[in-house]
């Protein structure tokens, strides 16, 4: 038993109704979710079938010429065992067409261009499926900011952004999702080789402990100091949450009339006058 | 005379009045379809709750045509209702209305506006300043709203003042995943609160609440009746609208407090005393005190 179990029947139950309500509070009842081949976007995809039925939600594969082929044969089992419909976009030719045209070499411009364009796709189908795009981020990955700002972190709703990834995984395995998908490590799969705790320098069962204990528990230094974890990484850890808030939050609008948008033109997204 | 309550569990749609006004006249009619002398609301059940900006364009007045609608109403069925209270001098509050035999008997302003974390009441809201039994027909209510339980003195004044059953309506996010369980923490924490209420008081605790999702927070719904032994009666369990349906019996009433006399044997005087020395009502403050606000104040 770990410090950060959840109660994965209750999660689940929460998480179906909460789809259910805040996407057919925007009038629809279909989903689309690009299903990468790891276990957040597999997690989502299931919560959606839940919530909608398995026919209704769009499964959108949306390979690159390095991606790894694994990562499309673990999509492909995932919608496999759901019943859902699959989309593939080859999105090379969108990405290597500006590559080309702007000589983009950088391995990080790279990867924000690929998770740019799967956004492009996805709200792009989300007109034709008539659905809206459900995000795939956790906790872990949004407080830590390892995501790309219009790219993978655009989306209408959320169903695991208050989950760590070791609940992900927890959900994952009480939803019965496949061992494939749970048991490989997390890779963004931008270049190959890739892996999520490479890029980060941590592993997430570190990440998520320390995560908890400052976030949710408020843990301070000293606290975190006796619970044995690294001074460094205690500052790492906080460095990249400050250095991220600008991914969590809507462009900033300078106030200038009475009433401004975000400032105090206050109203909640699902506002029915 | 027994009181048959119909506890109603709705999913009121945020800033919609007329969508929610016809929720309670479908869950009215079905409590009177059942044999309910009272049907209870949750807080801002007329409403919803996050409201923000939407405060403003809300508040009903008291002898406002949606309010009178109830009363008209309330000629057969006695009805607690939350909504946002507009007052002429352009205060809005966080309220629970009460009509009985065709009018408004008494409305409660919520007290203790809840501002921390995920809340921001106090921003939009003003706060009542009194807590008053509603003498309704079916006995003596005592109406709180929500964050008025977590502040003893609340229902301690109703006890003080031999109120029958707390009536406490709430809009309570749920959160508290965390293993064991069971269930979210946010609702064994209300629950272990009702029944500590009906157990130190010797009360029926009445609870109403509310249950969907406003931007990702989710209510938790948990309707309940406990009795006055702190026994619940009856409960509304999972995510789901509902009419909850119990009978508050006076019988209980008289066992538990003939068994376990609180009420008679509390000696207020001394509260009464204490409170004294911490909140002078009238004159200066006392030296020390005095002596603490100049230290703030340089």
């Amino acid at each position: 038993m770990s410090e950060l179990d959840i109660q994965p029947a209750l999660v689940t139950k929460l998480l179906v109704s909460f789809l259910k309500e805040e996407v057919g509070g925007a009038g629809m009842a279909q989903a689309v979710v690009g299903l990468s081949g790891g276990v957040d976007s597999a997690v989502t995809a299931a919560l959606c079938a839940q919530a909608f039925a398995p026919a209704n939600v769009l499964c959108v594969l949306m390979p690159y010429r390095t991606s790894n082929p694994a990562s499309e044969a673990h999509a492909r089992l995932v919608a496999t065992k759901l019943g859902a419909p699959v989309r593939r976009v080859d999105i090379t030719m969108m990405a290597e067409a500006y590559f080309a045209e702007q000589g983009v070499t950088d391995a990080g411009r790279r990867g924000n261009v690929l998770a740019r364009c799967r956004m492009v796709v996805l709200y792009d189908l989300s007109v034709e499926w008539k659905g809206l795009v459900i995000g795939t981020s956790n906790k872990t990955e949004l407080l830590l900011g390892y995501s790309t700002l219009y790219g993978d972190s655009a989306h209408a709703v959320n169903p695991l952004g208050d989950l760590y990834k070791h609940q992900v995984y927890q959900l994952a395995r009480h939803l019965d999702l496949p061992r494939e998908v749970i048991e490989k490590a997390p890779s963004a799969d931008l270049v190959a080789g890739q892996t999520d705790e490479g890029d980060l320098g941590f592993t997430y069962a570190e990440a998520d402990r320390l995560l908890r204990r400052m976030v949710d528990l408020r843990h301070d230094e000293a606290e975190l100091r006796t619970a044995g974890f690294a001074p460094e990484l205690v500052r790492r850890v906080a460095q990249r949450i400050v250095a991220n808030q600008f991914k969590r939050l809507p462009p900033v609008i300078a106030k200038l009339s009475r009433r401004t948008i975000s400032h105090d033109f206050r109203y909640l997204r699902d506002w029915h006058a | 005379m027994d009181c048959r309550i119909a506890v109603a569990q709705l999913n009121p749609r945020l800033g919609d009045l007329h969508a929610n006004l016809a929720l309670h006249l479908e869950a009215i009619a079905a409590a009177r379809a059942a044999g309910a002398h009272l049907v209870a609301f949750s807080e801002l059940s007329l409403t919803g709750y996050y409201l923000k900006d939407m405060v403003f364009e809300l508040g009903l007045a008291r002898d406002s045509e949606v309010l009178a609608r109830f009363a008209a109403l309330s000629r057969e069925i006695s009805i607690a209702v939350g909504f946002v209270e507009r007052t002429p001098e352009e205060r809005f509050y966080n309220s629970l209305a009460f009509f009985e035999d065709g009018e408004l008997l008494a409305v409660h302003r919520k007290v203790h506006l809840v501002s921390y974390g995920m809340f921001d009441e106090a921003r939009d809201f003003a706060a009542g300043d009194e807590f008053r039994i509603i003498e309704s027909k079916l006995g003596r209510f005592g109406p709180l709203l929500c964050e008025d339980l977590w502040h003893v003195p609340s229902s301690y004044i109703h006890f003080l003042n031999d109120s029958d059953a707390l009536l406490v309506a709430s809009a309570s996010p749920t959160r508290g995943v965390e293993a064991p369980g069971p269930g979210p923490a946010s609702q064994r924490t209300w629950e272990t609160m009702l029944t500590a209420c009906a157990l130190f008081y010797r009360t029926w605790v009445v609870y109403a609440g509310r249950v969907g999702w406003e931007d990702g927070i989710g209510f938790g719904g948990g309707s309940a009746v406990v009795d006055p032994f702190g026994e619940v009666r009856a409960r509304l369990d999972g995510l789901e609208p509902g009419l909850l349906d119990a009978t508050i019996e006076p019988g209980a009433l008289r066992r538990a407090r003939v068994e376990t006399p609180l009420r008679r044997d509390e000696k207020p005087w001394i509260l009464a005393a204490e409170l004294a020395r911490h909140v002078p009502l009238a004159g200066p403050l006392p030296p020390e005190d005095a002596a603490a606000g100049e230290e703030c104040a340089s």
